[in-house]
This record gives structure tokens, C-alpha cells and sequence, in this order.
């Protein structure tokens, strides 16, 4: 496990200024069916970004945007009753070999090889990816085994390496401990252990800190910008939190109902935000010292049931710039502002419009 | 809400019906989406209604005998074939023909592919009283002459019809059943919504009861209190007796769901609000608590009945439970205990198959309530 | 009974050291294994009419068990509630009986943080939201329909919703319908608990924002429970910060964020991330280390001396006592000393306006 640091040099420079590396991940019109109850849901529904190396990319978006099932679906792990149902995962492994894997057998030998070696994954609840009733230890040591051909005794070498490496103290201690045996915040700690111990070139954060306090929430992000930095790590952080966001991400997606809405670096999405939707977004959040003599400009309205998606514009109901006769009957379809900046809004479409589209938003704000 | 369960849970569409269905008709709707527990709450609802009108189904009231006839094999129904006077007949049975062995001595049956004797629905038989009131003669199928065997699943020792006795035998296993679980739920309700609504010294009394009670070995427990209930008892008060040792460890169960259920919806925030809302204790519990677990209930009642069945059942085939002349399905199997029994008259064995059936039919059944018992979650 | 007459009249409710201590259950075959939990310790703080008061901390820092306390659904251990009831009179809530309590069930009201537990989804909204009018006998039965269907226009919703059931609604609907059943009474204090926590960010802001006009409105007053500071600031004018169990410092929420007195307060505002990336990788940031403490296993003296950058021999030793610093107190053995950094130093752009 070397830096590799160049990389990280890069991540350090402004992005439009320098030449893209491969990314280790490219999704392209990435669509995924759930089945339920009621019917089929298309959860996402035609997705295309890179995950770039030694970077985090932030998936943004609320309850229903379909970012946890993104990144589930980079795994290929998707609940029983999910499938993907369009559109290519390509992952480009250590060898240099592009593999494809939304075609891989869910269950087969291919993924399951990729899983936790390749790409790890961490989840709001840490208490849900340990197994209650093994050693913190035993959980940690045979994947280590497994995965880096080590011997017991190197293994376990490795375990305590790795748990001193996420900052719980005493590791080897610890070994023997169970998960009950930890707080919140060193459980997730030592998912984050688990999920790196095999040096993994991906980290999926599927909302990591939501269920922690600030303080232990401040902590993780850290560790992760720290582990990243050490490791060469490429990170897919999905959050709701914006401020989060602004915390660890290098590029940021937007989603909103199974669709990315806009995609950009994190300080272009921050300072010029396109679509409607993250402009709103922003300004409903509170920020500290605006104070109680402001008024949060909300967002109308709820996000629609899949199942009702509104005809044109996904987010045309609740917008505020609509356009009549137009957003509710056109899919704006996206446009591409720059090499990695894109968004799926109309008024978006032309240059001279663009400019009409800037004086629009703020003389609504 | 994580966002992965985002997409079912908002997955109800918005539409006023909906919206508007109340519990019972959400968890219809998905019970009904269980196509074996669907179509098992009809096998299950047929066998309680043929227990129920046991007289007229069968074909022969349970204790009629013919010596004629002892062990005679079953006589399967045929169609459209011409009796000897060459008239078409829709629905027959053949006759038996009877040999005697000489060397073996013993008789031995042949079923008669020349003798026709008729069938039809709505036969005139014996008489009876329909649920012991209404006096009737008809049977739903019956021989057209009353004096002709019709033996569908053949015969027993005594030349029993073993159809009609497995007949009518369901009332008596399939209610009790229904009885045993009744008390148990009773005692069940009691003593685990006590346990688990006041918590402390009662839940570890009723706690530790329970524990005793499930360590005792069943078999000798209830041999023991079986050997208790007078050998020369009324039939009906020896079935009460059963029924009752039955529920004593049956209880149990139930009362552990209540408890677990009490327990989880004590700190549940909607019941706090309810006490928040200035409820009574009674209201919190009857309004609040109660109807949020009695589709559990109902699936946990639904998956205690097999194991009374299977209960009587065993406790009759070994001679402990009801007697002869109290048809069970357990009490006709104790017929088929013999080997010499089994070898000439493996028929014997049908009301087993009744058993079966109705088992894992109100298994299914029990399943698919428990699996659509909460629509919310 | 001295101080009866020393509680000003715009004081809704007075608490003063209030105390709740957990006994870890006995059983008659078990023998106690864990400390008795000092949830909350020796709290003091009052409610004004008309104010919202922030409730903040981290998990386990014993705000909700304050709320359930001032609900009645715990029995303190120690200390006094004191209730100004409509009529001007005043009345200690703790030493009311379970029956008495009753009476004033409709005048403080909560709203808990997850609207999807909190509503029975065995009951349509009318019968959620009217229960309390039920149950109380505020309106005649045949009017408790109409009346629910105005409640749902009063928090946005549409009146023919009182029909449905809870699953029919999405998260923030549903937070609405927990809003409407606490006003159903016209109470005088609503207990927002965590209320806008599980929501969406956009949903979060129009809450926020109905809070705020229904407060208006019906000159409500709240006590507002949260872990976020920032939505505090949007929502509170004083604020009560607490760590394990007991209040380290009490401000009017401009002068709090602008210049906090307890390390902790530093701390916590420090930590929320700002949504901001231009703010980010300054070295801003104050790291706790450790944990929030166990309430089973206090620290000695000061809770939080050992995650404190300042603490010394005497904040392991004494607790520090709430003191009072003109208008705000803290609980602090060195606030005259330290110079901590408000919201200004960690957001130097956001703040101009103040």
C-alpha cells in the first residue's frame, strides 16, 4: 500500500486546469428496477459520472433520489428484488482490465473477489455490517487472510495495524472485544478498519456519519480525508448533508428522483450552482451565523412517488423557474457545460441564455 | 428513513383508495398475494366445513357396521359404465366379489368389475339430526340402495366405512384444535399482557411459570395427567379434560408473543403519545396496543392449531387421549397400530392422510398471516 | 415553598435542579450489574412565554430525558417543575399525582422526532389528530372532524386528508400531522423533539419555516430539541447547551454563537460541518478526542475535562457550579479566562451581517 502522489498533488489543483486521469469507475446510463409491491420503480434511471482516482466524488440527494441504490449497484449488490436494468459499470482493476460489473453474476466469483478486496463499503449503521456475536478480531482477521494471502500471524499483525491506523486505542487489545463493546463512533471506526484492511482502491460511504454526533462526525471525516490522502484512496460518499458535501467532496453529483440533475466539482456546485434544484437546495439549508432574523427559502411541495413522475421536468412541480409550456412537456435532457459539469435543465440549453438564466435566479433570491 | 427503503416505502401511491384502506384490508391484500396460504384458507375453510356438517357429508354415520364386509378394500368411484341390465349409470361403485380361503383361512374380497351398484348425490339414508337438532335423511352422496356397500376408502375391522369416520372424526380433531387454542389464548392474553404491560415481580413469576412448564417432557406430562381423568368418564367431559391439558403447555407460546409484544409497543412512540394525549390506561391498551398486534396474534393462533391437532392426535394413537367410541383422527389411527392390520387393510391409514392435510394446510395458512400480518413494515 | 413568589410572571416554566437517575433494573434472579445512570443532573434553566428555548447536546447528554421529564412520562428523582397556569397561579408539576397531571396534558404538548413511529398507522388522521380532543372532551364529538380537517389547513395539509392513513404520506406530511395533533389543544408549550431531524433537507426548511408562523400565530411557546446548532440559530432565541447530563452553559443564542463560554460550545460549533467549501482545510476545527462520556461512568469533577484542551488539576477534581456572567451562565471553573472563537472566526464570510 504506497500514496501514490501524484494524485494527490492533483487533487490539491484546480480541476478544469489540468488533464483528467482515467477514472477508476465509469457509469454510463446506469438504470436500476426495483421491484415492489405495487410495481416496478425505476430507481435509477440513467446515471452517468466517473468516480476519479484518489478522489471523492459526494453522491447529493434526498430520501428517493436513488444514491444509496447507485452505490449499491457499483458493487453489484442490490436488494433481492433490484436488478439492473440498463447501462454499463466499468471498473478498471489493478491490471489495467476494464470489467463491466453490472454483466458480472451477482453471486459469482468475479464479484465476490472484488468485494471488500477491490471495492469496500461502509454503511450508516455500523452495528448492522458487524456481526454481533464475533470478535472484532475474528471478523477482521479472516478477511484479511483471504483477501491479502496472509498468514495467522501476519493477519492479525495486520488487524491491530489497521485498527491503530483508524485511531482506536489499545488496538490489540481490542482485538478480542465485541462490537457491542464499542461506541457508535469507534464501531464505525472499525467498519472503516474492516473496509480498508484489504487496501481497497474503492470506498463506497453510504451516509457514514448521519447516525453519529457532530463532534464524532468531525472525526470520521478526518479519518477518511486522512486515509485517503495516505492511500490513494477513491471515495463514493452519499450523503443528504450538505455541509458534509462541502467537508470531503472533490466533485459532486446532484440526484433528485433517480436522475443525476447536475454534476460539477465541489466548489462549482457551491458558488454556481445550474440547476434550480441545487439552488434550492442550498439556500434551504441554515447556516450558522445567518441567525433567526432570516427566513430559509423552502422548497415547495414533497418529492414525488415514484410512481408518479411528473411528465417533462422531474422536478418541474416544485420548481420555481419553470417554464410554461415547456418544462412540463420536454425531458431537458443534459447538457454539458464542461468537461465534468453537466445539468439536465432547459433553461441551461444555449449560451445566451445562460447569462438570461444568472440574472433570473438571483433576482429571485 | 435509509433511501434504500425509500422507493417501497413511498411506493403506495398517492390514490385516494389507498390511502384511505384501513389495516385489516392491507393485510389482505397482501395475504392474498401468497397464492399457497391463499389457497389454503379454502382447504382449510372445506375441512371445517365438512367437520361441521360431518352427518350429511358422510355417507354412513360412524359407528354403523356391517360384519359383511369386515376390512374391505376400498371401492373407487367410477363413471358412466352400463350395469347389467346395460343402462348407462354416471356414477357407480363396484360390488364386491367374496372368496374364502381355505389353507389361509381367510376371506378375502375382490372388487366386482360385473356388479354396478349406483351412486348418487343427495342419497337417501339413515336418519339423523343435523347439528343434533334439524332431523334429516339425505347424505351429500350415498349408495341408491341403502343395503349396497359403498366403501370409498374401504373398511375397517368391523366393517366401518372409513370415509365416514374420518368424516366425522374431523370435528372432533379439528375442533379441538380450535377449543385448545381458545383457552390458551385466553390464558396466553392474560398472563403475557400482564407480564408485559406491568413488568417487574409478575413478568418474572409468569416468566419463570413458563419456563417450567416448557421444561417438562410433553409425553409423560400428559400421560400422567391423562392417566388422571377417569377411565369410565363421559366421552364429552374426557374431551374437555384433553383439551385442557392440551392448552396448559400451549399457552405458553402465546403468552411469550403478547409479552414480546407488549414489551415493544410499551416504548413505541405512538402509544406515549396516546398516554400524552391524556388516554386511560384502558383506552392506551384497547385502542392503541391491542389492535397494533392482533394480526399477530391471529397468525401465532393460526400456527398453534396444527400442533393441538398433532397433540390429540398423538395422545390418542397412544391410547391416552379419547377412546373408541369417540371417533378422532387419532383414535382411528390407533386402529392402524397393528402390523397384521396394516398389511391387510393399509387403508387404515387415510385418516393419517387427513392429518397431514389439514397440518400443513393451517401451516400455510399460519405463514402467510404472519408474513402479511404487519402491512407497515 | 419560599421562592413561590420570586418566579417572574414571564416565566412559563421554572426548573430547577432536576434530576433523573436510571437504576438499572433488578430482577429477583439477577444481581445489579451496571451503575445507577445519572441521565440528567441537577438541571436548571426556565421557559419564558413566548420564547424558543434550544435544548442542545450530543447523544446520551440527557436532553431527551429533560423533555420526558417536563412531559411527565419519568418521575424526577429530585427537583422542581414549576408550571404558570393559565390563571396566573402556579403549580410544581412534580409533586402532582399521574391523575393530576392529566389536567395539564393538553397545555404542554411534544412533537417527537420520527413522524413514522409516532403516528398509530392503524388510525386515519382524524382520529390521530382528534384523539386528544376526543379523550379531553374539548369539541362535542360531532365536531371533532371538522375540526381536524382546519388543523390540516393550519399545517399545509389538505383538509380531505384527515381520512387517510398515516402510510399514504410522505415524512414531512406526516411531521405536519405531528405538528397539527400537538396544536389540536391550543397549547401554551410544545416540546419540539428532534422534530425536524428525520426530514429531508428541503422539507426540513419548510417546517422550520411553519414552526416559526404557527409560533406566530398562536403565541406559542417552544422547546426546541436538537443536536444541529445550526438549525438552533435558525429557530431559538436562548439556547441551553448540555453534556451528560447537566447544563454546561445557558445564552441568548446571538450571544452563544457569537461568543461561546464553555469549551464545549466551541467545540460543537466547530464540528458542524459548514456547507461552505470555500471555508474547508483551514484548520478551523477543534478535535474532541475520545467519546461523549458514558452517563454510567461519569468523569470526576468537570464531564468534560477530559476532552477539554484547558482542563487543569481542578477540573478533575471540583464540578464546576453554573455561574451566572451578565444575562447568560456557564459552568466553567475558567470561562473568565478563555478566549473562545464564536461563529464569526469559524465563518468569517457568513457572518457580516450581525
Amino acid at each position: 500500500m504506497r500514496p501514490i502522489p501524484m494524485l494527490e498533488r492533483m487533487s490539491a489543483l484546480p480541476v478544469t486546469a489540468v488533464a483528467q486521469p482515467e477514472p477508476l469507475v465509469t457509469v454510463r446510463d446506469l438504470k436500476v428496477q426495483i421491484g415492489t409491491d405495487d410495481g416496478l420503480v425505476r430507481a435509477v434511471d440513467g446515471v452517468t459520472f466517473d468516480v476519479p482516482r484518489g478522489r471523492t466524488l459526494c453522491l447529493v440527494g434526498e430520501s428517493g433520489s436513488g444514491k444509496s441504490i447507485t452505490g449499491r449497484a457499483l458493487m453489484n449488490l442490490l436488494p433481492p428484488s433490484g436488478r439492473i436494468a440498463a447501462g454499463r459499470i466499468t471498473y478498471t482493476d489493478r491490471a489495467g482490465e476494464a470489467i463491466d460489473i453490472g454483466a458480472l453474476d451477482p453471486r459469482g466469483r468475479q464479484i465476490r473477489g472484488l468485494r471488500g478486496k477491490d471495492i469496500s463499503l461502509i454503511s450508516q449503521e455500523p452495528m448492522a455490517a458487524l456481526s454481533p456475536v464475533h470478535t472484532i478480531g475474528q471478523q477482521l482477521v479472516p478477511v484479511i487472510r483471504r483477501h491479502l494471502g496472509l498468514s495467522r500471524r501476519e493477519a492479525e499483525a495486520r488487524a491491530v495495524e489497521m485498527l491503530g491506523r483508524v485511531g482506536i486505542p489499545k488496538p490489540a487489545e481490542r482485538l478480542g472485544n465485541y462490537p457491542f463493546e464499542f461506541s457508535g463512533g469507534m464501531r464505525q471506526r472499525v467498519c472503516i478498519a474492516l473496509a480498508l484492511s484489504c487496501q481497497p482502491r474503492l470506498l463506497i460511504a453510504d451516509e457514514p456519519t448521519t447516525a453519529l454526533d457532530v463532534t464524532t462526525q468531525a472525526n470520521i471525516i478526518d479519518l477518511l480525508q486522512e486515509l485517503q490522502r495516505e492511500y490513494g484512496l477513491s471515495i463514493l460518499f452519499i450523503t443528504h448533508d450538505l455541509g458534509v458535501v462541502a467537508e470531503i467532496a472533490d466533485d459532486v453529483a446532484v440526484m433528485y428522483l433517480g436522475r443525476i440533475v447536475e454534476r460539477g466539482t465541489v466548489d462549482e456546485i457551491f458558488a454556481d450552482p445550474r440547476h434550480p434544484y441545487t439552488q434550492a437546495l442550498l439556500k434551504s439549508v441554515p447556516r450558522l451565523g445567518a441567525g433567526r432574523h432570516t427566513r430559509l427559502a423552502a422548497i415547495r411541495g414533497m418529492v414525488p412517488s415514484p410512481f408518479d413522475r411528473p411528465a417533462g421536468c422531474d422536478f418541474r412541480p416544485r420548481c420555481d423557474l419553470a417554464i410554461k409550456g415547456l418544462c412540463e412537456i420536454e425531458d431537458p435532457g443534459t447538457i454539458t457545460l464542461g468537461p465534468r459539469r453537466d445539468v439536465r435543465c432547459v433553461l441551461q440549453r444555449t449560451p445566451s441564455t445562460d447569462s438570461v438564466v444568472t440574472e433570473r435566479s438571483t433576482s429571485h433570491a | 428513513m435509509t433511501d434504500l427503503a425509500a422507493p417501497i416505502a413511498a411506493a403506495v401511491p398517492a390514490g385516494r383508495k389507498l390511502a384511505e384502506t384501513g389495516q385489516w384490508a392491507l393485510i389482505f391484500r397482501r395475504f392474498r398475494r401468497h397464492r399457497l396460504a391463499y389457497a389454503s384458507a379454502f382447504v382449510v375453510l372445506g375441512i371445517y366445513l365438512v367437520a361441521l356438517f360431518a352427518e350429511f357429508v358422510a355417507p354412513f354415520s360412524a359407528n354403523t357396521y356391517n360384519a359383511r364386509y369386515t376390512y374391505g378394500p376400498p371401492q373407487p368411484l367410477q363413471f358412466f359404465g352400463r350395469d347389467a341390465g346395460g343402462e348407462l349409470r354416471f356414477m357407480y361403485v363396484n360390488g364386491y366379489k367374496m372368496s374364502f380361503d381355505p389353507v389361509a383361512l381367510k376371506r378375502s374380497f375382490v372388487v366386482d368389475q360385473n356388479s354396478v351398484n349406483p351412486v348418487v348425490f343427495f342419497a337417501r339414508g339413515e336418519p339423523y339430526h343435523l347439528f343434533g337438532l334439524i332431523p334429516w335423511d339425505r347424505h351429500l352422496i350415498g349408495p341408491a340402495d341403502p343395503s349396497q356397500p359403498m366403501y370409498l376408502w374401504g373398511a375397517d375391522r368391523l366393517g366401518r366405512d372409513v370415509l365416514s369416520r374420518t368424516i366425522h372424526g374431523a370435528r372432533i380433531s379439528m375442533s379441538i384444535g380450535l377449543v385448545g387454542v381458545a383457552i390458551s389464548l385466553f390464558l396466553g392474553l392474560l398472563l403475557g399482557g400482564m407480564s408485559g404491560y406491568y413488568g417487574g415481580w409478575i413478568d418474572e413469576v409468569v416468566q419463570r411459570s413458563i419456563d417450567f412448564l416448557k421444561s417438562i417432557p410433553t409425553i409423560p406430562l400428559w400421560m400422567g395427567l391423562a392417566a388422571a381423568v377417569p377411565a369410565n368418564m363421559d366421552p364429552l367431559l374426557v374431551y374437555l379434560w384433553i383439551t385442557i391439558i392440551l392448552s396448559l403447555i400451549g399457552w405458553t407460546d402465546l403468552a411469550r408473543v403478547v409479552r414480546g409484544r407488549f414489551l415493544s409497543l410499551r416504548t413505541e412512540d405512538f402509544v406515549l403519545a396516546a398516554r400524552l394525549d391524556g388516554c386511560s390506561k384502558q383506552r392506551v391498551i384497547w385502542r392503541h396496543m391491542v389492535p397494533s398486534f392482533t394480526s399477530h396474534i391471529v397468525a401465532s393462533v393460526t400456527l398453534a392449531i396444527p400442533s393441538m391437532i398433532l397433540a390429540e392426535t398423538a395422545l390418542s394413537f397412544l391410547g391416552i387421549g379419547l377412546k373408541d367410541p369417540v371417533v378422532s383422527w387419532g383414535v382411528l389411527l390407533k386402529d392402524a397400530q397393528s402390523i397384521l392390520a396394516l398389511t391387510t387393510a393399509p387403508w387404515l391409514l387415510a385418516p393419517g392422510a387427513a392429518v397431514v392435510v389439514a397440518v400443513l394446510a393451517l401451516n400455510f395458512l399460519g405463514d402467510g398471516i404472519r408474513d402479511a400480518a404487519d402491512p407497515y413494515a | 415553598m419560599l421562592d413561590r413568589a420570586q418566579m417572574s410572571p414571564d416565566i412559563l416554566l421554572e426548573v430547577r435542579g432536576l434530576t433523573k437517575v436510571f437504576k438499572p433494573r433488578k430482577t429477583l434472579f439477577q444481581r445489579k450489574t451496571s451503575n445507577p445512570i445519572r441521565a440528567v443532573d441537577d438541571v436548571s434553566f426556565e421557559i419564558r412565554q413566548g420564547e424558543t428555548l434550544g435544548l442542545v447536546g450530543e447523544s446520551g447528554c440527557g436532553k431527551s430525558t429533560v423533555t420526558r421529564l417536563l412531559l411527565g412520562i419519568h418521575e424526577p428523582s429530585a427537583g422542581t417543575m414549576r408550571y404558570r397556569k393559565k390563571d396566573g397561579g402556579s403549580v410544581d408539576l412534580d409533586q402532582l399525582s399521574e391523575n393530576e397531571r392529566l389536567a395539564y396534558c393538553t397545555d404542554l404538548r411534544i412533537v417527537f422526532q420520527d413522524p413514522q413511529s409516532s403516528l398509530n398507522p392503524r388510525l386515519q388522521v382524524r382520529d390521530i389528530v382528534g384523539e386528544v380532543l376526543k379523550v379531553n372532551r374539548l369539541v362535542p364529538p360531532d365536531q371533532i372532524e371538522a375540526t381536524v380537517r382546519d388543523l390540516l389547513a393550519k399545517v399545509g395539509l389538505r383538509p380531505e386528508y384527515a381520512r387517510r392513513y398515516p402510510h399514504a404520506f410522505s415524512g414531512g406530511e406526516r411531521q405536519r400531522v405531528g405538528i397539527a395533533r400537538a396544536l389540536a389543544t391550543r397549547p401554551r408549550l410544545v416540546v419540539l423533539d428532534e422534530a425536524v431531524s428525520a426530514l429531508d433537507v428541503s422539507v426540513r426548511a419548510q417546517t422550520l419555516n411553519l414552526l416559526r408562523d404557527l409560533q406566530e400565530e398562536f403565541g406559542l411557546t417552544y422547546l426546541f430539541v436538537s443536536h444541529d446548532l445550526s438549525v438552533i440559530e435558525y429557530i431559538c432565541d436562548r439556547v441551553v447547551v448540555m453534556y451528560v447530563g447537566q447544563v454546561v452553559e445557558v445564552a441568548p443564542s446571538d450571544r452563544l454563537f457569537a461568543k461561546p463560554l464553555h469549551p464545549y460550545t466551541e467545540a460543537l460549533l466547530s464540528a458542524l460541518p459548514i456547507p461552505d467549501p470555500a471555508q474547508r482545510r483551514q484548520g478551523r476545527r477543534i478535535r474532541l478526542p475520545g467519546e461523549v462520556a458514558d452517563p454510567a461512568n461519569r468523569p470526576s469533577g468537570c464531564a468534560f475535562h477530559p476532552r477539554c484542551r484547558f482542563a487543569t488539576e481542578t477540573c478533575r477534581t471540583t464540578p464546576p457550579p453554573l455561574r451566572d456572567f451578565g444575562g447568560r451562565s456557564v459552568a466553567c471553573h475558567h470561562a473568565e479566562q478563555l478566549s473562545l472563537n464564536g461563529v464569526e472566526s469559524i465563518q468569517p464570510g457568513q457572518a457580516a451581517h450581525a
